[in-house]
C-alpha cells in the first residue's frame, strides 16, 4: 500500500511538472502584458516532440542518445524522494536529501557530457558554464540543507517535515536564512532569470539551452520534461519544508486529497512569486553569478551559525 | 596459516623481481635446463620441448614477462586472501622473523588494519599484473630494460607489504625505505628525459626528508619506552607536549608520502613520469600505505588522541582537497591531472579522519567509528578508481602516444571498451550515486552532520564549514572529470594521433580495468560488504564498530540510526531501471520516429573544424576567473598584425602557464636558505692546510677534555 502511494506520488510529480511550467509561463505573460498560452501548452509541446522524428548529429556517439534517458530517470528518482502530498513514504527512506543532490549531480554530469559530445563550441560553452554554476551552487545548497537537517537531526526529508509538523510554527532565525539561500540556489540551478534565461537562444548568454542545442524530438522532450520536473522539485522542497502545513500524515483518501490541494496552492503561489521576480529583474553577467551564489552560500553559513549559536539545545 | 599466506604474498613479490634479471642469461638457462633434464627427469620429452620452446630467442622475453607478472599476480591473490582471512577471522597474529639486529628480531603483526590494507594492495596488484604484460610490451629492451622494471616492481610491492606487517620501528623503517627507494627507480625508469630525472630526484629527496621525520617520531616514542617493538611503544607514557611533538613529526612524515598540501609537490611530478601501471600502484596504493602509517601511529601507538590533532588533520585535509582539485582542473597532462586529483582524495580521507579524531577525543567512540569507516572506505574506493583511471590513461597513452588532453577527442568511437571503463572511473571519482565514491562521501557528510553532540562552539561551526568545502570539492571534481572525459573521448579528434587510434588488442590490458570497474560498481551497489570488513578494523582499533549498521536489513545503509539517515543503493538502482525502462518503452513504441542522422548545426557557415571545440583551458576559464587567487596564472595573448596599417590580425598566440603557489612561497625560500647556509659552512673550508691542522688539533683537545 505504502509503495503504491509512493509510486502514485512520483507519477503525480511527473504529470504535474508541465502544468507548473505552464502556469509559470501564464503568470509571466500576464505580468508582461502579453497574451498567455493555454495552461496545457507544455503538455502539447511534449506530445508533439515525442511524435517527431529525432535528428541526431553524425558526430554524436551512443552517449548522446543515452543521456536523455539517464537525465530523465535521475530526475524522476530525485522527485520520488521528495514528499509531495504525504510524508513517511518508503521511497523517501531509500534515499535522503544528500542522495537527492547526488541525483541532480548525476543528471548534470551526463547533460554536460552530452553537450561536449557533438564537438561544437556551443555545447562546450554550455557544459563549462553549467558545471561552473552548479559547482558553486552545490555547497550553498548543502549549507542551507544542513541547517535544516541539523535542526531536525535527520537527513531524511520526510523526517525533517515530520519534525517540523510536530514542533509547530516556531520562529527560527536559521530557517529564514536557509530558505532565502535555498531560493537563490533554486533559481540558479533551474536556470531561471537572473542566472540564466530559459527563453533565450542568444549565443553568448545561454547556458542550459547551449548544452541541449543539438537535441530534437523525443530526446528534447525528455530533457525539457526533466528540467520542468527539477523546477517543481525545488518548488516542493521550499514549499513543504518551510511551510509543511497541509501535507498528509496518514494515508486516507481525504488526507491525501487535502495534501494534493495544499501543495498545488503553495506551488501556484511560489510560481507567481517567481514570475514577478523574473519580470522585475534582468539577467546578470556570467561573472556576476559567483557573487550571487557566494551570497547564497553566506546566507547558508549564517543560517548554520545562528542555528548553532541561538537554537541548539545547549 | 593466515600469516603464512601473508608471507607467501611477500615472497612471491620478491620472486617476481627475479625472472626479469635473467633476460640476458638465456644461454646459461638453456645449458642448465639441458643438464637438469638429462640428470633428473630422464629426458622427459614433453617438458623438455616446452622449456626449450620458451627459451627460444623469440619466445624468451615474452616468457619472462609473463613469469614476472604471473608471480606478481599470485602475490596479489595471496595478499587478498590473507587480508580477507584476517578481516573475517577478526584475529591478531604475531610472529618473529630471524632477521634484523641481533638483539631485535623482526617482529611481525598481522591484524585487521594491516589486513584491510593487504586487501587494497592485493586487488590493485592483481589488476596491474593482468594489465602489465600488454603495457610493457611496447618498451624497447635496449632503452628500457625489462629487468629494471621487473626487479623494482617486485621490490616495491614487497616493501609495501612488509610495511603493513611490521611490528617494530626498525623493520617498519627498513620496509618503508625499500618501498621508497624501489619506487624511486621506477619513477626514474624513463630516465633519458631530464625532466623525469629531476622529478625522480625530487621524489627521493622528499621521501627521505619524510622518512627522517618518521624516524624522529619513532625516536620520541622510543625514548619513553625500553624497546623499539610496537608493543613497547604502545606502553610508552608521554606527556601531552611530547605526544604532540611525536604526532606532528609523524603527520609531517606520513603526510609527505601521502601528498598533503603543501608537501604534495613531488606527487604531480613523479606520478606522471612513471609507467602507467606503476603510477596506478603509486597513486592508488602507496599513498594508502602512508595513510596506514598515520593511522597506525596515531590511533594505535599514541593511543590517546587529542582533539586539537583532529582539527589540524581536518584543516590540512580540507586545504588539500580543495587545492588538489583546483590544481587538477587546470592541468592538461592527463596523468598530472590524475596525480593532483589524488591529492584531493587524500585530502578527503584526512578530513574524515580528522573528524574521527575529534569525536574520539570528545568521547563519542561510535561517531569516531563512523568517521573512521568513511575514511577507510574512501581509501578503498580511491585505490580502485584511481588505479582504474591510471590504467585507462596508460591505454590511451599506449594507443595515441599522447598525454595532453587538448590533443585528443572522439576516442569513444575508436576505443569503445576503454571509454566505458574510463567513464565508470570518472563517475566513481565524481561521487555520483550508484558508484562507490558516492557512498564514502555520503558517510563523510553523515559524520560531519553529527557535530551537534559536541560542546565546543568553535568545532561546531568549523565542521559544517568543512562539510561545505567537501561539497564544493565534490562538485569541482565532477566538473574536472566532465572535462577529462569530454575532451578525451567526446567531440572530434584534435590530432592525427587520436584520429588514428584504435582499441587496444591485448585482452589483459582491458581485463585489469574491467576488474577494477566491476568492483567500483559492485561496492557502490552493495557497500555493506566493505563496511562489514571495515567494522572489524574499527572494532579492533577503536573498540567500537559502526552503530546500527543493518537495522533495516542488508540492502540498506543506515549509520547511526534508520531514523536519521538511510540509503539503499540496490533499490535506487531498481528505481532507475524502472524509470528508464518505462520511458524507453513509451518513446520507442512508434516505428515512424526512427532516429535520423544529420550534420551538426553549424549556424549556416559550413564546416565545423576540431579547433572550434572547447579546449581544456577554455572549459576551465570560468573557474580560472572565479578562483583566480588560487594559482599563479601567467596568461599571454600575442597578436601578429599585418596589412598596411598593421590593422589585420593574422594570427593569435595564446600561452597559459599555471603554477603552484607552494613553490615560490615555501620551497624556494627553503632552497635559498639551504644554499646560503651551505655557503656559510663553506667558509671554514679555506683550502689552507694549516687551518685544517688547526681544526684537527682543536677537535682533539676538545675530545680529550670531554673524555677526562
Amino acid at each position: 500500500m505504502n509503495w503504491l502511494i509512493a509510486i502514485l506520488q512520483a507519477t503525480l510529480f511527473v504529470v504535474l511538472a508541465p502544468l507548473l511550467a505552464g502556469w509559470l509561463k501564464w503568470c509571466k505573460c500576464r505580468l508582461q502584458n502579453r497574451k498567455a498560452p493555454s495552461l496545457l501548452q507544455p503538455y502539447r509541446d511534449l506530445i508533439k516532440l515525442t511524435n517527431k522524428q529525432p535528428v541526431v548529429s553524425k558526430q554524436a556517439s551512443w552517449l548522446f542518445v543515452t543521456a536523455p534517458y539517464i537525465i530523465f530517470s535521475a530526475t524522476v528518482l530525485a522527485a520520488s524522494v521528495v514528499p509531495l502530498i504525504a510524508v513517511d513514504l518508503p521511497t523517501s527512506a531509500t534515499a535522503d536529501v544528500i542522495v537527492m543532490v547526488g541525483f541532480f549531480a548525476f543528471a548534470r554530469f551526463f547533460q554536460a557530457l552530452a553537450g561536449l559530445d557533438t564537438g561544437t563550441a556551443f555545447g562546450g560553452m554550455g557544459s563549462s558554464r553549467e558545471m561552473t554554476i552548479s559547482s558553486l551552487a552545490e555547497p550553498a545548497m548543502l549549507m542551507a540543507i544542513f541547517t535544516l537537517t541539523m535542526t531536525a537531526s535527520t537527513t531524511n526529508l520526510s523526517g525533517v517535515i515530520i519534525y517540523l509538523l510536530d514542533h509547530g510554527l516556531v520562529l527560527r532565525p536559521s530557517f529564514g536564512f536557509a530558505v532565502f539561500a535555498l531560493i537563490l540556489v533554486a533559481v540558479a540551478e533551474t536556470g531561471r532569470v537572473p542566472v540564466d534565461n530559459p527563453a533565450t537562444h542568444l549565443e553568448l548568454t545561454m547556458i542550459h539551452e547551449a548544452m541541449i542545442l543539438e537535441y530534437s524530438g523525443r530526446y528534447l522532450a525528455m530533457i525539457e520534461w526533466a528540467s520542468q520536473l527539477k523546477l517543481m522539485i525545488y518548488g516542493v522542497l521550499i514549499a513543504n519544508i518551510f511551510l509543511p502545513r497541509g501535507i498528509a500524515e496518514s494515508f486516507t483518501a481525504k488526507a491525501l486529497g487535502y495534501g494534493l490541494l495544499a501543495i498545488m496552492v503553495k506551488l501556484a503561489l511560489l510560481a507567481v512569486l517567481l514570475a514577478i521576480a523574473e519580470t522585475l529583474f534582468a539577467k546578470m553577467r556570467l561573472f556576476r553569478v559567483q557573487e550571487y551564489l557566494g551570497f547564497a552560500y553566506l546566507l547558508g553559513v549564517l543560517g548554520m551559525l545562528s542555528h548553532i549559536i541561538l537554537e541548539a539545545s545547549r | 596459516m593466515i600469516l603464512v599466506t601473508a608471507y607467501c604474498a611477500v615472497l612471491l613479490s620478491f620472486a617476481s623481481a627475479l625472472p626479469g634479471l635473467m633476460i640476458n642469461q638465456r644461454q646459461t638457462l638453456i645449458a642448465l635446463s639441458g643438464y637438469c633434464f638429462t640428470k633428473f627427469f630422464n629426458g622427459n620429452a614433453r617438458g623438455r620441448d616446452w622449456v626449450n620452446k620458451s627459451l627460444e630467442e623469440r619466445h624468451f622475453p615474452v616468457f619472462l614477462r609473463q613469469a614476472v607478472f604471473v608471480l606478481l599476480g599470485l602475490s596479489g591473490v595471496f595478499a587478498l586472501i590473507a587480508g580477507l582471512a584476517v578481516l573475517i577471522g577478526k584475529g591478531v597474529i604475531t610472529g618473529q622473523l630471524p632477521f634484523g639486529l641481533p638483539w631485535l628480531h623482526w617482529h611481525v603483526r598481522f591484524d585487521a588494519l594491516s589486513g584491510f590494507f593487504f586487501l587494497i594492495i592485493g586487488i590493485a596488484v592483481c589488476a596491474v599484473s593482468l594489465y602489465g604484460p600488454g603495457y610493457v610490451r611496447g618498451y624497447k629492451e635496449n632503452e628500457h630494460p625489462f629487468a629494471v622494471l621487473g626487479l623494482f616492481t617486485g621490490l616495491f610491492v614487497a616493501g609495501m607489504l612488509l610495511v603493513l606487517l611490521a611490528d617494530d620501528a626498525f623493520m617498519f623503517m627498513i620496509a618503508w625505505e625499500l618501498m621508497s627507494v624501489a619506487s624511486y627507480f621506477l619513477v626514474a625508469f624513463q630516465h633519458e628525459n631530464s625532466a623525469n630525472r629531476r622529478a625522480a630526484f625530487l621524489y627521493l629527496l622528499m621521501a627521505e626528508v619524510g622518512a627522517l621525520a618518521i624516524i624522529l617520531s619513532f625516536g620520541v616514542l622510543a625514548s619513553f619506552s625500553d624497546s623499539f617493538t610496537f608493543d613497547a611503544l604502545r606502553e610508552a607514557k608521554l606527556s601531552n607536549a611530547w605526544a604532540s611533538i611525536a604526532f606532528v613529526l609523524a603527520l609531517f612524515g606520513f603526510g609527505m608520502k601521502a601528498g598533503i598540501v603543501p608537501v604534495h609537490v613531488w606527487l604531480p611530478e613523479a606520478h606522471p613520469v612513471a609507467p602507467s601501471h606503476i603510477s596506478g600502484l603509486m597513486s592508488g596504493v602507496m599513498l594508502k600505505v602512508a595513510l596506514y602509517g598515520l593511522i597506525r601511529f596515531c590511533f594505535d601507538l599514541l593511543g590517546d588522541v587529542h582533539w586539537q590533532w583532529g582539527v589540524v588533520v581536518l584543516i590540512l585535509g580540507t586545504v588539500s582537497a580543495l587545492g588538489g582539485i583546483l590544481y587538477a582542473m587546470m592541468q592538461t597532462n592527463l596523468k598530472r591531472l590524475l596525480a593532483y586529483s589524488s591529492v584531493e582524495n587524500i585530502g578527503i580521507i584526512f578530513m574524515v579522519l580528522g573528524l574521527s579524531m575529534i569525536f574520539m577525543a570528545n568521547g563519542y567512540p561510535h561517531l569516531a567509528a563512523l568517521g573512521f569507516l568513511a575514511a577507510l572506505f574512501h581509501a578503498f574506493n580511491h585505490a580502485l578508481f584511481k588505479n582504474l583511471l591510471f590504467l585507462g590513461a596508460g591505454i590511451i597513452h599506449h594507443q595515441t602516444h599522447e598525454l595532453n588532453i587538448d590533443m585528443m577527442g572522439g576516442l569513444i568511437k575508436k576505443m569503445p571498451q576503454t571509454s566505458v571503463l574510463f567513464l565508470v572511473g570518472c563517475m566513481s571519482i565524481s561521487s555520483l550515486p550508484l558508484f562507490n565514491g558516492f557512498v564514502s562521501e555520503w558517510l563523510a557528510f553523515q559524520t560531519a552532520l553529527q557535530v551537534d553532540v559536541l560542546d565546543n562552539g568553535v568545532l561546531r561551526s568549523l565542521i559544517p564549514v568543512s562539510a561545505a568545502a567537501l561539497a564544493l570539492t565534490a562538485a569541482l571534481a565532477a566538473a574536472c572529470f566532465v572535462k577529462v572525459f569530454g575532451l578525451i573521448f567526446l567531440g572530434q579528434s584534435r590530432s592525427r594521433n587520436s584520429e588514428k587510434a584504435h582499441e587496444v588488442k591485448h585482452k589483459g590490458m582491458l581485463a585489469g580495468p574491467v576488474l577494477l570497474a566491476g568492483l567500483c560498481f559492485f561496492t557502490g551497489i552493495f557497500p555493506g560488504v566493505i563496511i562489514h570488513l571495515i567494522n572489524s578494523v574499527s572494532g579492533q582499533l577503536l573498540g567500537q564498530t559502526m552503530p546500527n549498521d543493518s537495522a533495516l536489513g542488508w540492502l540498506w545503509l543506515a549509520p547511526v540510526s534508520a531514523r536519521q539517515a538511510s540509503y539503499s543503493p540496490p533499490l535506487v538502482l531498481i528505481g532507475a531501471l524502472i524509470a528508464a525502462g518505462v520511458c524507453y518503452w513509451y518513446l520507442r513504441r512508434n516505428p515512424l520516429t526512427v532516429m535520423r542522422r544529420a550534420e551538426t548545426w553549424d549556424c549556416g557557415f559550413g564546416g565545423l573544424t576540431p579547433r572550434m571545440q572547447y579546449s581544456s583551458s577554455a572549459f576551465t576559464m570560468p573557474f580560472r576567473r572565479i578562483f583566480a587567487k588560487v594559482w599563479i596564472i601567467d596568461e599571454q595573448i600575442n597578436k601578429d598584425m599585418q596589412g598596411a596599417m598593421n590593422q589585420d590580425v593574422a594570427a593569435v598566440h595564446y600561452q597559459l602557464h599555471i603554477q603552484d603557489h607552494s613553490w615560490p612561497r615555501l620551497y624556494f625560500p627553503v632552497v635559498h636558505g639551504v644554499n646560503s647556509l651551505a655557503k656559510q659552512v663553506g667558509r671554514i673550508q679555506t683550502g689552507n692546510i694549516r687551518t685544517y691542522l688547526g681544526y684537527s688539533f682543536a677537535t682533539l683537545i676538545i675530545l680529550l677534555w670531554v673524555i677526562s
